[in-house]
């Protein structure tokens, strides 16, 4: 991985000239599948999503091959604005609070015996097996009115009234948090648990306290989980949709709602096509950012 | 002697089942370069750790400048740690590494750089204070490292095979730099390591360890010319060792006798040697001398097996009629035997070591230092 351009491309020559026309075959009918993928649900889609984000839409949501900027100026409609807004908070508190929680947890993972890791890691992804669709509607059976930790409260008398905690923000984020954990505590830990315990040692040696330890050490370098976690967390949480329709109830939009709206109900493709731009320019940027940053794009799992 | 800077008193480590060190007793000197040398898994680097704080110990109590630390963390005691793998801060540069101690401790900005400079210039890498760790040559970490922790002025340095992972010839060179560097500072350095040569060329004293005891602890001549267990004398250079059983003693001579024969040795009235004692008698090879006709007092005989030329010297093999074979080293090459040619064995009767192995426990270095002495407890 780390050798110089030129060596690399030396090598590829060589390769090149020593492969045979029978693995040159080889290679290409293993490729073939993925990359037929690739183009026919991924690219293919994404260019028509493109061009027709430029169209107009017709009566009865027929499209009209004139091309306009219009749909890309509705998207400055306050309205619309509003949303996208609302979606970078969500997103952006949902991000924060999984790597607050997330980081401490992927820590203890790290630290404990490797069998009982091994437990923690499995509790940690049962959530992913389970359809998000069941998980969302427990949540509502917990943060109900009349669900579990009101009734609870009630009982033993905290509270008189029930307490609000269902289709609100509150909600999404507590339903968002635990959607993405698994996803922001893996590259974290991973990070952890690479890091040299000697260097934690040295800085003690040296005179440094747990805290400074933690923020001059440790915590630069276990950076890149953390940065990996961010992304990991921050661009599915932008797009999803459906922790917003369950547990916010209609209160809350976001753009992947939004999205959603446009190719079922209002049966706008060109105007739903124009915002899945924007978030793919937002996701985009993020991807980009965090290359900036010095993250490696295999710590995505890309 | 000088005062006890670093004290150990019963101290005891134990995980589990191991128990790693037994007993320790021990008195480091200020000023000192000591050695702790053994074999891996000794316990030596455990008994380092302890004084650095990274490992409590079960029991016993430890004193750094007569302070009671055994039981305080690792970033409140006055001493440093030069580790085996360097564990320089890769996020950082040379700079900022050498720096860190004195940044946690918020050392003004203009004191902070002046002593880097400094702590640069004592290892020999100034202008490389913007390099960063992974552009570092292994003998440029090692320095680097050092740097980082004499920058601190601890009272005692830990150093714990610091030159573990380096190349031969950039070792030999280290060692004599590190022990430079160690008189200028006049920094007590604790140096753990497995290399017996490098223990004999770096310290003041050295202790041996095994199996969690210190088996001797004294000057790197005393421990060569005079050991005190049949481990030390194994463990430290090539040497010759006899069993047998005292005979007879007289005055500060007794002679003992092996399965093969008899020898004469001088005795160390102190060891309180008297007929029948089991004893071992080391002789180095260098000591070792042979005859063609029988020698007063001696009369173990064996046949030359062979003789090797190693240039500065020629190293005879001897065998005796029980099997033992016997080295010589002899730095003359006239006079030689032939080999399968019949020898008399015999040596100066000082060079004869007897040893006499009672209790392990290394009572005598405790008292060598004053200040160590248990009645000044509380």
């Amino acid at each position: 991985m780390k050798k110089s351009s030129e060596e690399l491309k030396a090598l590829k020559k060589k390769g090149r000239i020593m492969k045979s026309k029978r693995e040159r075959l080889t290679t290409f009918v293993m490729q073939a599948p993925l990359t037929i993928w690739t183009v026919l649900f991924v690219l293919a889609p994404f260019c028509l999503l493109a061009f027709m984000s430029f169209m107009t839409k017709g009566p009865l949501g027929i499209i009209q091959y004139t091309p306009t900027l219009a749909n890309y100026k509705e998207i400055f409609n306050p309205v619309y604005a509003d949303v996208i807004e609302q979606s970078l908070v969500i997103a952006g508190w949902t991000t924060a609070l999984t790597i607050l929680l997330g980081y401490p947890l992927a820590n203890f993972i790290a630290k404990v015996k490797s069998k009982t890791a091994s437990l923690l890691t499995i509790l940690l992804m049962l959530p992913l097996w389970v359809s998000g669709l069941v998980v969302l509607y427990s949540f509502v059976i917990i943060l109900n009115n009349s669900g579990l930790i009101n009734t609870f409260l009630q009982n033993i008398g905290v509270l008189s009234e029930p307490l609000q905690l269902l289709y609100n923000n509150f909600a999404i984020i507590v339903g968002m948090i635990y959607m993405f954990l698994p996803f922001a505590v893996l590259p974290m830990y991973s990070s952890i648990e690479k890091l040299d315990r000697g260097l934690i040692e040295a800085s003690k040696d040296l005179g440094a306290g747990p805290i400074k330890t933690f923020f001059n050490v440790t915590l630069p370098l276990t950076s890149p989980g953390i940065f990996a976690a961010i992304i990991l967390t921050f661009i599915p949480c932008i797009g999803y949709y459906m922790v917003t329709d369950m547990l916010g109830g209609g209160t809350s939009l976001m753009i992947g709602n939004l999205i959603y709206r446009q190719f079922t109900i209002s049966r706008d493709w060109p105007f739903g096509a124009a915002l899945s731009m924007v978030l793919a320019l937002i996701i985009f940027l993020m991807v980009v950012i965090y290359t900036k940053l010095g993250g490696d794009l295999d710590d995505l799992g890309a | 002697m000088s005062k006890a800077i670093v004290s150990m008193m019963n101290v005891d480590k134990i995980y589990g089942e191991n128990h790693v060190v037994k007993n320790m007793n021990m008195n480091i000197a200020e000023g000192e370069f000591l050695t702790l040398l053994g074999p891996s898994g000794c316990g030596k680097t455990t008994t380092l750790r302890m004084i650095s704080g990274f490992e409590l110990p079960s029991s016993g109590t430890i004193k750094v400048q007569g302070e009671r630390v055994e039981k305080k963390e690792p970033y409140q005691r006055d001493v440093n740690t030069v580790f085996q793998n360097y564990a320089l801060f890769p996020n950082m540069n040379v700079y900022d590494n050498i720096a860190y101690g004195l940044k946690v401790k918020k050392v003004p900005k203009a004191e902070l750089h002046e002593r880097v400079m400094e702590a640069l210039k004592m290892v020999q890498l100034e202008g490389f204070e913007k390099r960063r760790i992974t552009q570092m040559s292994g003998g440029q970490k090692q320095r680097v490292a050092i740097a980082r922790a004499i920058i601190n002025r601890p009272k005692v340095l830990l150093l714990d095979e610091p030159l573990g992972a380096l190349d031969l010839k950039l070792r030999k060179q280290m060692q004599i730099e590190l022990k430079r560097l160690q008189k200028k500072l006049g920094i007590t350095f604790v140096y753990v390591t497995h290399d017996q040569e490098e223990a004999l060329t770096m310290s003041d004293r050295i202790a041996i360890i095994n199996q969690g005891r210190i088996e001797q602890l004294a000057t790197p001549r005393e421990i060569y010319e005079n050991p005190k267990t049949r481990f030390v004398a194994g463990f430290i250079g090539e040497i010759n060792l006899l069993e047998s059983m005292v005979l007879s003693v007289d005055g500060d001579t007794a002679v003992v006798g092996t399965e093969v024969g008899k020898a004469t040795v001088k005795i160390d009235p102190k060891k309180k040697i008297k007929a029948t004692d089991g004893v071992a008698v080391s002789i180095r090879p260098e000591n070792m001398k042979f005859s063609k006709k029988p020698v007063e007092g001696f009369s173990i005989k064996g046949v030359v097996k062979e003789k090797i030329f190693v240039g500065n010297l020629i190293k005879m093999m001897v065998d005796l009629n029980d099997g033992t074979e016997i080295k010589i080293n002899r730095f003359d090459t006239s006079d030689l035997a032939e080999d399968g040619e019949l020898v008399y064995l015999y040596w100066d009767l000082d060079k004869g070591v007897v040893i006499k192995e009672k209790n392990l426990v290394d009572t005598d270095s405790v008292r060598d230092i004053e200040g160590g002495d248990p009645d000044e407890e509380e």
